[in-house]
């Protein structure tokens, strides 16, 4: 016998080991060993991919970001321990789909807020209160979170909203009714208002 | 008072799923040779559940694959040491890759099945997954020479067994 006829006792272990690692995430759940569940839901404006924790959810990252650095930086932020499961992440998948099939006008499910700080929680705070439908000017958030003269801080915040859709910030827009500045770009944020049938008119 | 402490350079270990893709075909490749057929897939998630319970606390990232091979290499030996503790009738434990192998396959899954399961770990780690002997010590706990031992004491068993 040669050495190197052993290596037929692995056969098969390319198949068998993705299925066994696809189980993996469901078992670590239920075993408290996962932080974060990362799972992707196809929508008119590409595929997103969505992490949640056992707080909710906690990030939105459209297709122009890589999946990878989403998930390196949640890493750090928060914890390494991510895996996919379409399982942990089935109810806000299906609140989103809900939401691009126009059936949803708010989301139910919690979200975790821990990715966003500072002035950031102001102002995303008075951006979740624009109703569907209805949009903002920057200005006005800034009156609302008390700064009025801070619209252009307002309009950093937004810009690095890690949960975009479902924190809205494709309803606020320019003080002359501009559909102005949208971290996923201006392509979605039409298409995210007209889907609300929020377009301003002019 | 203390003063301020420069902080240690620290290497987080990259997310969860991407260091399983990078290590899972592997993992069981060794595991399958190494507890058969039927207990890998146990096995195979015994390992990765004890490595994300241990994960967040792990600091250097380019040590990921001898650490897990470690695990994997406990997972087996403990597999082997409770079987030999309570074991199962034979007919539910046929140890071969897959009904219909072939004849050739079934003999060596026989030869393997008969080994002492410290020669049969360090035969597959050095003949399944071509480890080095300072690796095979490494993830088995073990003197490198104690590691050449057992490969060689394996591997002579199995040509003893099957030529």
């Amino acid at each position: 016998m040669r050495a190197k006829e052993l290596k037929r006792l692995s056969a098969g272990a390319e198949e068998r080991s993705a299925r066994a690692a696809a189980g993996l995430a469901d078992l670590a759940w239920a075993n408290g060993l996962l932080d974060i569940a990362v799972g992707s839901v196809g929508s008119p404006v590409g595929r997103l991919t969505i992490a949640v924790t056992r707080r909710g959810l906690v990030r939105v990252a459209y297709d122009d970001e890589a999946v990878d650095e989403v998930l390196d930086r949640l890493g750090r932020e928060l914890s390494p321990r991510i895996l996919e499961s379409a399982r942990e992440t089935e109810g806000w998948r299906r609140e989103l789909e809900e939401f691009f099939e126009g059936r949803r006008t708010r989301f139910d499910l919690p979200v975790d807020r821990r990715l966003i700080r500072g002035v950031q929680r102001d102002v995303l705070a008075a951006t979740r209160r624009v109703p569907y439908g209805r949009v903002a000017t920057y200005g006005e958030i800034a009156v609302r979170i008390g700064r009025p003269r801070a619209a252009r801080a307002v309009g950093r915040a937004l810009g690095a909203n890690p949960i975009p859709i479902v924190i809205p910030c494709h309803r606020v827009i320019g003080a002359n009714g501009k559909l102005i500045g949208y971290a996923g770009g201006i392509d979605r944020k039409v298409a995210l208002l007209s889907l609300e049938g929020a377009l301003p008119t002019g | 008072m203390a003063g301020p402490r420069a902080a240690p350079v620290k290497v987080a270990p990259p997310p969860f799923q991407q260091f399983l893709d990078a290590h899972r075909v592997k993992v069981y490749r060794f595991l399958v040779a190494a507890v058969g057929s039927p207990d890998a897939d146990d096995c195979f998630q015994e390992t990765f559940l004890a490595a994300l319970r241990a994960y967040p606390r792990l600091r250097d990232g380019e040590l990921l694959d001898r650490w897990i091979l470690r695990i994997a290499s406990r997972k087996a030996l403990d597999h082997h040491r409770r079987v030999a503790r309570d074991p199962r009738p034979v007919e539910s434990l046929p140890e071969v890759s897959a009904p219909g192998a072939e004849p050739a396959d079934r003999a060596l899954w026989e030869a393997v099945g008969e080994l002492p399961p410290r020669q049969r770990v360090a035969v597959v780690q050095r003949y399944v997954l071509d480890r080095s002997y300072a690796e095979i010590a490494q993830a088995m706990g073990g003197s490198e020479q104690g590691a050449r031992a057992n490969v060689h004491q394996g591997m002579k068993k199995l040509r003893e067994r099957i030529g």
